[in-house]
């Protein structure tokens, strides 16, 4: 058994591009551990230096000074202090980075759970109502298509509809609900929400259409026969085998809206403050260590969410 | 369907209709607007109808290099494309056999998609900074910078888009049937004609939708570019730059151009999917039809 799974596992594209077939006998006599790493090597060669070893470098320098121009490689906890500058000081007020980090919380909350509402009944239509399968198909890709377009353009796309001018205004003073253009429509944290609903609702429809297609619906019949009625099925069997894919979705919206700093910086007008933004701020003005101890500070909040959340649920049994 | 639908398909239909809409309408509002009239503003109604922003933006006249930028993102788009097709399918057939540090790349690609992109970014554009500074202080003091499109700019596309290709490796896998490949190598076949005959047709379909990740990810991509990508601007960071001073419909017109090419990509890729379906299930796989 060994063996033979072995000998499959030589067909690397890694190790015969050539397709040289006297190099693809050679590498069968590799020990198997050593084509593992062959064929996982250059992925993982390409996290380690983009993505593990960028984070490294975000702690290390969220402890170096720094002046107007440049960093200074010699610890210092000034990014910190700069960033929590006025916190004591300041009580009771909350000071800047509290409560920037309230009003990203809060548009976490909003969009999370505009998204999930959203996403659950997407993804029930498709996974319960659509039976045929290249409906089931064609619906989801309809759903899909939009993921593979740009997001700035997804943001541009609300100015025509949302403006002073806009359709949404213009519509409003026609039928007389109102005199005057109605100002927070557009460049506010409405049109922020409304955005990142619009961007960001894929992620949540995709885990819960997953988790869905996969619950036996001879269990839906069996609780209709036990008696239950629609709302009680819905609640006592259908949520809690969809909670893998809830929980992975939430994770994913939760996620971005805590780091986005280019939907809230677009659609916000460029004026309302972000946990993401705070970073884009710091490093716009060249002080890195500042920008790194803001990273590491939104590292730690959405390490703490995802580690919460994914109590409830095993990420990697569900893929 | 005979039996009949339940009311809630009506009420569920409707509300994925609006979803919908609500997807597209937008979008389609700056399609329809990119083709205003040379007199047009930012919102309807429409004043004539004209290819005047479209043909203005090929003219280059007014905004920014963008044909420059455009094809700095295609190159981008195109590599990021091969390296995260070849990467994801070698090391999806990596994880169909324990290996030692399975769970570390497991979930360092997990995290590289949900660490904020801003973060991501910022990383490796300190990476290369200190490693730029540490070239000057000791080899070349006339130095300028490592970062550049092809350097720190395709890493940081690649952290978002090798999740992906190694999730829907994850995804093909799942349903594969190794006893195919058993069979070819009962027949004889070595490893790379077990790969190239039997795997690789079965899976194809799915490799192409890797490649449309790849590409159409890359070709988006704003958040990870924006620390990372060097001097020189990609195209979406350009359009971003716009939306600040947005005043005529050269926005849209660039909006459309851009999603034009998505959307390209996107029919090729799925056209292509569906004839490869279509012949899988006409013939049957066509594993083995050749050979070396």
């Amino acid at each position: 058994m060994d063996t033979s799974v072995d000998v499959l596992q030589q067909a690397s594209p890694d190790l015969v591009r050539g397709g040289d077939t006297a190099r693809a006998v050679k590498a069968a006599r590799l020990s198997p551990s050593f084509v593992s790493w062959l064929q996982a090597g250059p992925m993982m060669l390409v996290f380690l230096a983009f993505f593990l070893i960028p984070l490294v470098f975000v702690v290390i320098v969220s402890f170096w000074d720094y002046n107007e121009y440049q960093l200074l490689p010699a610890f210092s906890g000034r990014g910190y202090t700069d960033t929590f500058e006025g916190c004591i000081a300041q009580l009771p007020d909350l000071c800047t980075i509290a409560k920037t980090y309230l009003k990203t919380l809060k548009l976490c909350f909003l969009v999370w759970a505009i998204t999930l509402f959203l996403g659950f009944w997407v993804a029930y239509f498709l996974a319960f109502h659509v039976k045929s399968k290249t409906w089931q198909m064609g619906l989801s890709l309809l759903c899909t298509i939009p993921f593979w377009t740009s997001n700035v353009i997804r943001m541009i796309a609300w100015i025509p509809l949302l403006g002073r001018n806009g359709l949404v205004n213009s519509g409003l003073m026609k039928t007389g609900l109102i005199n005057h253009p109605v100002e927070w429509l557009l460049f506010s944290e409405f049109s922020v929400v409304l955005a990142l609903v619009h961007l960001f609702t894929f992620f949540m429809v995709v885990p819960i259409f997953n988790s869905m297609v996969r619950i036996d619906k001879a269990l839906i019949e069996a609780a209709y026969d036990a008696g239950a009625s629609g709302l009680q099925t819905l609640v006592n069997v259908i949520i809690p085998l969809s909670k893998p894919g809830i929980v992975i979705g939430s994770i994913f919206v939760i996620t971005i809206v805590m780091g986005d700093f280019i939907t809230i910086g677009v659609m916000g007008g460029q004026q309302i403050a972000a946990a993401g933004k705070i970073i884009e701020t710091r490093v716009n003005a060249l002080q890195f260590p500042a920008a790194a101890a803001n990273a590491v500070i939104l590292l730690a909040i959405t390490f703490l969410i995802i580690t919460m959340m994914s109590r409830i649920v095993d990420i990697k049994k569900e893929l | 369907m005979k039996e009949g639908r339940p009311r809630s398909f009506y009420v569920l239909a409707i509300f994925f209709a609006a979803y919908v809409l609500f997807l597209y309408g937008p979008m389609i509002a700056i399609y329809v607007l990119s083709f205003q009239g040379p007199q047009g503003g930012l919102t309807f109604p429409m004043n004539g109808v004209s290819t005047f922003w479209i043909a203005k933006l090929f003219q280059g006249t007014g905004i920014v290099d963008l044909g420059a930028a455009f094809r700095r993102s295609l190159l981008l788009g195109v590599i990021v494309m091969i390296v995260t097709v070849v990467l994801s399918v070698a090391a999806g057939m990596a994880f169909r056999r324990r290996f030692r540090a399975q769970s570390i790349l497991f979930y360092s690609a997990i995290a590289s998609l949900i660490v904020p992109s801003i973060i991501t970014s910022l990383g490796i554009s300190l990476e290369f900074r200190i490693v730029d500074d540490l070239i000057k202080a000791h080899w070349n003091e006339n130095f300028e910078t490592s970062m550049s499109l092809l350097t720190s700019g395709l890493g940081a596309h690649l952290t978002w888009t090798l999740p992906f290709g190694l999730l829907i490796m994850f995804a093909i896998f799942n349903r594969f049937d190794p006893r195919l490949e058993e069979a070819a190598r009962d027949l004889g076949a070595t490893p790379w004609q077990a790969f190239r005959h039997v795997v690789l047709p079965i899976i194809l379909p799915s490799v192409i939708g890797i490649g449309l990740f790849g590409f159409t990810l890359s070709w988006d991509e704003l958040a990870r570019s924006s620390q990372a990508i060097g001097a020189v601007n990609t195209l979406p960071l350009d359009l971003q730059g716009l939306t600040t001073t947005v005043t005529n419909p050269d926005i849209y017109a660039l909006g459309t151009v851009i999603s034009a090419v998505s959307f390209t990509v996107i029919a090729l890729a799925l056209g292509t999917i569906h004839v490869l379906n279509r012949r899988q299930a006409a013939k049957g796989s066509d594993a083995g039809q050749g050979l070396v």
